[in-house]
């Protein structure tokens, strides 16, 4: 029977059949952070449990280590200190592989875990983080749990898991020069909305994906979860099993090419049926950018604020108004155009080398406008010394962005570093969520280059129109 | 694991889509490693009326008599989006919330609640509407009972809506299961399944 690419890895990681419709599936590899993964190894040690593989089983500073160049455990977060300092010694008491600031490994999880052959093809790994689903970009099954998931996998090597249902999303269609991955995405979830995946396994698939370098492919899969989906998966193909190729933790010689054998049978078999399939025409879309407080209030660049009056499902009018009153727009307002006080590269969405490379050529001999904050964080110590070779970081410094050092930075604010008051902020990141930058801050999501652009100008901008 | 098997209590309704992990406990409220101490940054950014402040905003549903005492919470599509941190689940049961009633979940939080003794009802949002009306003509005594044994949900009219909900989830909830203590017992079929895979994948074992 045909089965899709979801189902091939299912079955090639079913332990036990537990009946109830739930699934025993064997974890490959774990990976944790220090915000959600230290309660994790606190409560299973405290529970006197060991962890069952720990060489297979990494942990990275990202959440709550500072960025500001020179940074050791000391944070300006409440508390954050004591995330540090605890996961350490519980990653070290576990015996697993930490990634400890100062460590050129270090970086974000989602940034790290493909950068350092982690993630690869076929496995199946978890992480008590949302965006796990990131590496279904290089045809990883890759989800996100809770913390007490966690320790059911760390202690077990298994998680009791019911399958979702399936769906394929057919990306037609070229995109255009200066449209991206994340404007994909984007206009995903704009189309419908941010609940439109919740309970599927999606498999993107289409000419859009297959033509996406392998780090796009990761910022198209990151925001899976934005989309609601359980997770979200890419075929992988030659452009990745060229990626894994040399990575730390890959394998190597003879294993390698084993597994690429292997790897290429990852794919839905003809005919596979899915439960739900949807189309997106990527050949016209215009670069995308958020109005509201849900990734699902988004249009594109060239569009405007749209008026809840408008729109007949109270439910979701009453969500817009409440956007609009939060991000202090008018119905009709051009999103071309609006000043904003901010803009924000960085986070496990858009922080690859790839990224950086795209924003420092639309900064290249341009200044950041006066009153904007500009900030600049790697998504890995790699990335950020990769940036450094090619010296992206003189290009960033000299346009007047802030060069930090890498973890997720003021993707999210925990009490430490944010955007001002009311600030509009254009950024790379995933979430547009009410206070998630900062108190009361306006965040508008976008790609690096419409970042870039933005911050030049000084107010949102279509890159595509920005004079040379 | 505390079980779930009926509750009959005040509802609060909080009908707003998208409810975010992010809105139930901000990053800036999970200042320690553990699980506890969280019910004081229970929806922050909407309870108090500045970030970081203990100054209630009035207007807000779980500020006011008799939702204060809530139990069970009535909102819309995709509530718990976002966000893995298990912090929220942890502030909402400290808090007092026991079921929560919405069309749909994120995927992430509703695994939380179910390791967590917290019931996420799935019905209709007309029902859930339907409830929050009932509920609010006299929310001290038009109470809303939740009842996982029966799967059924009865509206203070005295109104019966049945509920599904996944075998599995539904018996760790009842019986309070330990997860991991269950899988553990299967520890056979765990080697046997690594022994195969080692020979099959074996780039997987570092």
């Amino acid at each position: 029977m045909a089965r899709t690419i979801i189902d091939k890895l299912w079955d090639e990681h079913l332990v036990a059949d537990l009946g109830n419709g739930a699934s025993l599936l064997y974890i490959d590899r774990v990976f944790l952070h220090e915000r959600t993964g230290s309660v994790a190894l606190k409560e299973l040690a405290a529970a006197n449990r060991r962890v069952r593989n720990p060489e297979q089983v990494f942990c990275t500073m990202d959440h709550i280590v500072d960025t500001l160049p020179g940074r050791g455990d000391a944070t300006r977060m409440p508390g954050g200190g004591e995330f540090i300092t605890q996961t350490r010694a519980a990653a070290r008491a576990a015996g697993i592989t930490l990634f400890d600031i100062g460590d050129d490994r270090q970086g974000i999880v989602h940034v790290v875990s493909p950068e350092q052959g982690i993630a690869l093809p076929g496995v199946t790994l978890v992480c008590p983080d949302s965006h796990t689903c990131t590496l279904g970009g290089i045809g990883a099954l890759a989800w996100g749990i809770g913390s007490t998931e966690a320790e059911h996998a760390l202690a077990t090597k298994t998680l009791a898991v019911r399958k979702p249902r399936s769906m394929r999303i057919d990306f037609r269609g070229r995109l255009a020069p200066g449209v991206t991955a994340k404007d994909m995405i984007l206009a995903l979830i704009g189309a419908h909305g941010a609940s439109g995946g919740v309970g599927y396994a999606i498999e993107f698939a289409g000419e859009a994906v297959r033509a996406l370098p392998v780090e796009a492919r990761l910022t198209l899969c990151n925001m899976g979860v934005e989309f609601g989906a359980w997770t979200v998966i890419i075929a992988p193909d030659e452009a990745v099993f060229d990626y894994v190729r040399g990575r730390p933790y890959a394998p190597q010689g003879q294993a390698l090419d084993q597994a690429i054998a292997s790897w290429r049978a990852l794919h839905s078999d003809a005919g596979a049926r899915f439960d739900r399939e949807l189309t997106l025409d990527c050949s016209t879309l215009a670069p995308q950018v958020t109005w509201g407080t849900s990734p699902q209030h988004e249009t594109g660049i060239d569009g405007a604020v749209p008026d809840p009056a408008l729109e007949a499902d109270a439910n979701r009018r009453q969500a817009m108004e409440r956007a609009l009153a939060y991000m202090g727009l008018e119905p009709g307002t051009r999103l071309a155009g609006l000043p904003i006080q901010g803009a924000f590269i960085g986070s496990c969405t858009n922080s690859r080398l790839s990224d950086l490379r795209a924003a420092a050529k639309v900064l290249e001999g341009h200044k950041v406008a006066q009153g904007v904050r500009a900030v600049c964080v790697p998504g890995s110590s790699q990335v950020k010394l990769a940036a450094e070779r090619e010296g992206l970081d003189r290009i960033f410094r000299e346009a007047g962005f802030e060069w930090r050092e890498s973890g997720c930075s003021m993707c999210f604010y925990a009490g430490g570093e944010s955007f001002g008051f009311e600030e509009r902020v254009v950024s790379s990141t995933n979430r547009n969520f009410e206070n998630r930058q900062g108190p009361r801050t306006r965040t508008h999501l976008a790609s690096p280059v419409t970042v870039a652009a933005s911050a030049i100008a000084g107010r949102l901008t279509d890159a595509r129109h920005l004079a040379g | 694991m505390e079980k779930f098997t009926r509750i009959t209590a005040v509802a609060a309704p909080l009908l707003r889509i998208n409810v975010d992990t992010d809105a139930i406990i901000p990053s800036r409220e999970m200042k320690t490693v553990g699980k506890t101490g969280l019910a004081a940054g229970l929806f922050a950014g909407w309870r108090y009326q500045a970030s970081g402040s203990r100054v209630e905003e009035p207007g807000f549903v779980l500020n006011r008599e008799p939702y204060r005492h809530a139990r069970i919470l009535l909102s819309g599509a995709n509530f718990g989006c976002g966000s893995s941190r298990e912090h929220a689940v942890w502030a909402l049961h400290e808090w007092g919330i026991r079921a929560i009633i919405a069309p749909s979940y994120g995927a992430i939080f509703a695994g939380n609640c179910v390791r967590n003794g917290i019931l996420p009802v799935v019905l209709d949002y007309a029902v859930v509407e339907e409830l929050a009306r009932q509920v609010e003509a006299d929310p001290a005594s038009r109470l809303v009972s939740v009842d996982l044994v029966d799967c059924a949900v009865t509206a203070p009219d005295g109104t019966r809506h049945p509920f599904t909900m996944a075998a599995a989830d539904r018996d760790m909830l009842l019986e309070g299961l330990d997860g991991i203590a269950l899988t553990l017992k299967r520890d056979d079929e765990i080697l046997a399944f690594q022994g195969r895979d080692r020979l099959r994948r074996p780039w997987i074992y570092l």
